[in-house]
């Protein structure tokens, strides 16, 4: 499978701050909760924002005697995420991981330890980088615990208060290899893997409420050399741009620390956003050792032929797919296109490929569809999502003919997406009557005469006078002239 | 064969398990768990060639629930087991350890 070769990475970024001559290398671990009716265990909501405590039970609260049962559709989405990651999806266990803190009332949390359901996959980004995934594992969230008095931190509050609605909520945890290089491919990862999750249904994608939830593996090393530094994990990165800051702050810290004949202790660090560093969060050395064994209450989940096709059915396109799929278009049709790229990025980041695609099966233009998809429509990304393909279509339609100018095509396009209609409907109660042959005759005849110094050095045939020529044309006409046409007839009275 | 378990692995162990020991203790759990854990051993000298590795007692597989909320207990009910409560939630004591 992937990733268990070299590296995907792409050279490195010279000139980030602080850490010129080393290379950032960056694993990311992704928990991603899942979107379902009830808790990984039980039967409790699994929802957000609830009153503290009204979403608990004997389960969650690990009262004795009370057992947990998986919940199939978590179990259904887990498998989601596996096939969208490309991952073997495999027979599974559950370990219970203990450790004391007040956040889990068990004082363990049930996650899949050495045999994880979904392993060896890949996530491609946009630029192409793939990144290998090692495993995505099913587990339990934990309590929310809120530290009050002293500063409001864990070490110098004066007591802690908890709240178990979010215990025993599912969670995916999806690990990634050290693949990633730096603050802005970590950045393009997480952005990627969240439309993923999206798109699986498997997420709301809500990094603000905690739905997403990144840690990052972070490690320095010089330039040129394959040898992995030691690394520290940071904590507490509650949106893209505190990954990106955390990553950048934290390397420039190791490479200081490397320089002055220091070294890098592995540890896990917490990223402080108002302070802008990241600072110790352990000291114990036995702090990892968490005791792992089997959980006796749960017996082994084994994704077989039947449970997988039903996990998997009605599975969307992946944006990886999908914006091959739109390349693909535009590249049949036209050997490719500078900026091309970023376009098809854009258009399945909005979802508006489906459109792009509808409208090309229809006969229109692609490279010219997916251009006023990625820059015009995309200005109106809701409505152009409900925007009727036969319309756009013979908006293009319209356009390529030359019966509308690319000006008037996009105020067309412009009404088409706030109050729907026809294309040529628009374009004639806008009075984008096709310019006649006489009239735009006339028109060019008025403005050579008008200028008679510029039509002599266009005649000296000087190229650049045709633009201004041309200008002048549009201006006369308002803009109901085709730029093209103009050019033909400017080039026919060159005689 | 499984080797003497030290005293300090003992101590290790009931630090881990938040358990309180003295020094005597831990040389006194070191002698009876190392004879259980002797006494264990005795499944390692049967031959298993041909016995399917299994993770659980049951022969069970895939056992789910449907995604169907149920009632939840009443909050009331819920802090009334607490020690302490403030504000609908647990008060938990200043938490000395570090977040896991």
């Amino acid at each position: 499978m992937s990733g268990s070769g070299t590296p995907a990475g792409a050279p490195a970024r010279a000139g980030e701050a602080g850490v010129e001559g080393y290379e950032i290398v960056v694993g990311l671990e992704v928990h991603c909760e899942l979107a379902t009716a009830t808790k990984l265990f039980c039967g409790c909501t699994n929802a957000f924002g609830a009153v503290s405590n009204t979403h608990v039970c004997p389960v969650c609260l690990g009262l004795p005697g009370s057992l947990p049962v998986l919940n199939r559709r978590a179990v259904e989405l887990a498998i989601r995420i596996g096939r969208a990651l490309h991952c073997e999806v495999r027979p599974s266990t559950f370990h219970r991981k203990n450790y004391f803190y007040p956040d889990m009332p068990k004082d363990y949390q049930i996650s899949q330890y050495d045999e994880p359901i979904n392993v060896d996959g890949y996530l491609e980004l946009p630029g192409g980088l793939r990144v290998g995934i090692e495993r995505a594992h099913i587990e339990e969230d934990t309590g929310k615990t809120t530290h009050v008095g002293g500063g409001g931190r864990i070490h110098d509050a004066d007591y802690s208060l908890v709240d178990y609605n979010r215990a025993g909520v599912p969670l995916v945890e999806i690990v990634s290899r050290p693949d990633v290089r730096g603050a802005e491919q970590a950045r393009a990862y997480v952005s990627e893997l969240r439309a993923v999750l999206v798109a699986s249904g498997a997420s709301d994608g809500r990094m603000e409420e905690g739905s997403l939830r990144v840690d990052a593996n972070v490690s320095v090393r010089p330039l040129g050399s394959d040898v992995l530094g030691t690394r520290c994990e940071v904590k507490n990165l509650n949106s893209l741009r505190s990954l990106g800051r955390a990553i950048e702050h934290e390397a420039a810290r190791q490479v200081a620390l490397v320089e002055s004949g220091g070294r890098v202790v592995q540890e896990t660090r917490h990223w402080n956003e108002a302070e802008g560093r990241t600072s110790s969060m352990r000291s114990k050395e036995e702090a990892n050792d968490y005791r792992y064994f089997s959980e006796p209450d749960l017996v082994p989940l084994v994704p077989d032929a039947d449970l997988v096709e039903r996990a998997t059915a009605g599975m969307p396109l992946m944006p990886a797919a999908r914006r091959k799929r739109v390349a693909a278009l535009v590249g049949d049709a036209l050997g490719g296109e500078a900026g091309a790229s970023d376009q098809v990025a854009t258009v399945v980041d909005l979802g508006l490929d489906d459109l792009v695609v509808a409208a090309v099966g229809l006969g229109a233009d692609p490279s010219l569809a997916l251009r006023r998809a990625a820059n015009e429509a995309a200005q109106r990304p809701e409505e152009a999502r409900r925007l009727d393909a036969t319309a756009f279509a013979d908006l293009l339609g319209l356009e390529v003919t030359g019966k509308l100018s690319s000006t008037q095509a996009k105020t067309v396009l412009a009404e088409l997406l706030e109050h729907g209609g026809e294309p040529e409907e628009i374009a004639r109660r806008l009075g984008y009557e096709a310019l006649s042959s006489d009239e735009l005759a006339g028109v060019v005849d008025d403005v050579i005469a008008a200028h008679p110094a510029e039509w002599e050095r266009f005649l000296g045939g000087e190229s650049k006078v045709a633009q201004l020529l041309t200008g002048q044309v549009m201006k006369a006409t308002k803009g109901r002239a085709n730029g093209r046409t103009v050019a033909e007839a400017l080039d026919a009275r060159r005689g | 064969m499984s080797e003497q378990l030290s005293s300090e692995a003992v101590a290790h162990i009931a630090r881990l398990a938040r358990l309180e020991i003295t020094a005597e203790e831990s040389a006194t759990y070191a002698g009876q768990l190392s004879a259980i854990l002797e006494h264990v051993e005795a499944v390692r000298r049967l031959d298993t060639a041909g016995v399917p590795p299994t993770s659980h007692a049951l022969e069970l597989r895939n056992v789910l629930r449907a995604d169907e909320p149920r009632p939840c207990l009443e909050r009331d009910e819920v802090l009334s087991g607490a020690p302490r409560a403030e504000d609908g939630r647990f008060l938990v004591p200043r938490i000395l350890g570090e977040e896991p």
